[in-house]
């Protein structure tokens, strides 16, 4: 056996996956609470001692991590204008797996600072102007920023012109300052890559060990990314393949969990019918979203507000039998459901929460009348093809009715305007592998990817 | 001499795509730097477009007659953004049928456009006249 070690240090549980190289499979799961108020290594050994140890101990070949404990890694971006680099600014961090705390668009304000100060970010993203535009806003909004109290980790990804002079700017109050490629090297293209290959590695030098996630480092080889960036990885490994492996095509991943809901597509989405005109900034191919009021534990009461008349319609209830409900889950988020009806509650929860992220992150379609005809304009990306559906997070796994749940991502006949996808076949991530996955893909992409396609199963 | 960027971009639901595929053509063999933004394009999208890329001139193009009613407020847009002195040159069929085009180009004057074209204008002639406005020119 070459077992190989994974671990997801998360804000609650300590998630960790032992695979086997060699049978290309799964050797155990388990799960753990999250010790970083003493030390990180505890929750750890008390997860890893679940899993029956083989005769000889275990011979670990690797030993990876990834985390989002402690808060995971917050940002706050600062771009131009608001939907252009601001957006695009936006789009690095959440890519880069991050929790966006805040965008900025245009000058940096002194209540700008006192909000920076005030939410704690571990790392800045700095955009603004395109290559060879405008030049002011990076160097205005560095020097701002060198009022700050604190050092911060700056990445700076705007007009190259004057990327430099930012850095030499921001370098006499924080460290360190990355310089990465231009979000919008042109006006309309996206280019995100580098900024996020960037945040990683800020990461991984600087912000482990600011969380005190570096005593696990002695045990471990490395942590090596925030968590929601390995799923994202793991995503694109299944969707792509690897080699001569297939994968499983362009997908749609949603993660229900007791805060946000996450929902990464990887797909071009491009307009699926002929004569639609796409407009906006461009998507990237592999695109997460995070819906920080749609959770179905400690954000309960903000989902059932997004959610409004649609839950009452779904459950057949009135205003009061909800708010009563409701107040179930707030004393004990974690209770399990005891009745017919707090189970009901729950899975309606559940498929809102996807309802409504997937609404969210999915294009748009609209008419737009012209003298000539209607002519239909598309914002953001076409998902109605989509072929594939999974769904993971700790809320979902041990559901009888996971479907019933799924489904608020199909699309809707009575609200054609959101692409949501028409036809998909549904999957679920039941042992809870993606992160891990996506962790293993770094050393061993192939296995990584047989496993998933043996665990990820279809509804 | 540094490049000049201009924006370029067909305003409001208008979908008239090739002449603006020529003008896009046109304006980068003539040495400009060109952010096409397509048709149907709103005030909004040819200003920011024009901040972000801090555009000499903004370029706005209308062929279907309802232009007089898609630029009115662009100046005054610009103005409010921090880019009200920016070059603005509006030209296609601007209007509803037969009008006199001076008494049209006396509307988009004093909307605050800089230089108003009228139908069948080949690319040369905004050419010449943003290398003089932008002192690209000796004369």
């Amino acid at each position: 056996m070459q077992a190989v070690l994974l671990i997801d240090f998360g804000s609650t549980f300590t998630k960790v996956t032992i695979a086997d190289l060699d049978s290309e499979d799964i050797v155990g799961t388990a799960r753990a609470g999250t010790t970083i108020k003493t030390n990180i290594m505890e929750g750890l050994q008390a997860a890893l001692a679940q899993i029956p140890e083989p005769v000889g101990g275990w011979n670990f070949v690797r030993k990876l991590a990834c985390s989002s404990a402690a808060g995971g890694l917050k940002m706050i971006a600062s771009g131009l204008v608001k939907e252009l680099t601001a957006e695009a600014a936006r789009r690095a961090a959440l890519g880069a797996g991050a929790r966006v705390l805040q965008v900025f668009s245009y000058e940096l304000t002194p209540d700008d600072l006192e909000l920076i100060i005030s939410s704690k970010p571990d790392m800045l993203l700095l955009a603004g102007g395109t290559d060879g535009g405008n030049k002011e806003i990076l160097l205005k909004n560095a020097k701002m920023l060198t009022l700050l109290p604190q050092s911060l980790p700056v990445v700076i990804a705007g007009n190259k012109v004057v990327s430099a002079q930012a850095a030499e700017i921001l370098r006499t109050q924080h460290h360190p300052v990355v310089v990465a490629d231009n979000v919008m090297p042109e006006l309309g293209v996206l280019s995100v890559e580098s900024a996020r290959l960037a945040i990683r590695d800020v990461f991984l030098t600087h912000i482990i060990r600011a969380k005190g996630l570096d005593s696990a480092e002695e045990f471990l080889e490395r942590i090596m990314m925030p968590t929601p960036a390995a799923v994202l990885s793991a995503a694109e490994l299944l969707a792509q393949g690897h080699g001569s492996e297939r994968g499983m095509g362009e997908l749609m991943i949603v993660d229900v969990g007791g805060a946000t809901t996450d929902v990464h597509s990887i797909a071009k989405g491009d307009p699926s019918k002929p004569g639609v005109m796409l407009k906006g900034l461009p998507e990237p191919y592999a695109k997460r979203t995070v819906e920080g009021d749609l959770g179905m534990r400690y954000s309960s009461e903000a989902l059932v507000e997004a959610a409004g008349r649609r839950l009452n319609d779904y459950l057949g209830w009135t205003e009061a039998q909800v708010v009563s409900q409701l107040g179930l889950c707030k004393q004990d988020p974690w209770r399990i459901p005891q009745t017919e009806e707090e189970a009901k509650f729950d899975v309606a929860m559940g498929r809102m929460a996807v309802a409504l992220s997937v609404d969210r992150h999915v294009g748009t379609i609209e008419v737009v009348y012209t003298p000539f005809g209607a002519t239909y304009v598309q914002h953001g990306k076409d998902l109605t093809p989509l072929p594939v559906v999974i769904g993971t997070g700790g809320v979902l796994l041990h559901r009888p009715d996971v479907l019933e749940i799924l489904q608020g991502a199909v699309f809707k006949p009575e609200e054609p305007m959101l692409l949501k996808p028409q036809n998909a076949a549904f999957y679920l991530d039941k042992e809870y592998i993606l992160a891990a996955m996506g962790l293993l893909r770094e050393v061993a992409p192939l296995a990584a990817l047989r496993i998933m396609k043996k665990h990820i199963v279809e509804l | 001499m540094e490049q000049k960027t201009l924006v370029l971009g067909v305003i409001g639901s208008d979908v008239h795509a090739v002449g603006n595929r020529i003008l896009d053509f046109a304006f980068t063999q003539a040495g400009f730097k060109v952010i096409n933004i397509g048709v149907l394009a709103t005030q909004e999208e040819f200003i920011h477009a024009a901040i972000e890329t801090n555009a000499d001139v903004i370029l706005v193009s209308s062929l279907y007659g309802h232009g007089e009613m898609d630029c009115r407020g662009l100046r005054e847009k610009c103005q409010e953004t921090g880019i009200g002195h920016i070059l603005m040159y509006v030209g296609g069929n601007l209007v509803c049928g037969k009008q006199d085009f001076e008494s049209v180009k006396e509307r988009f004057l004093a909307m605050g456009f800089d230089r108003v074209y009228p139908p069948g204008t080949m690319p040369e002639t905004p050419i010449e006249d943003l290398r003089r406005d932008l002192g690209m020119t000796e004369d």
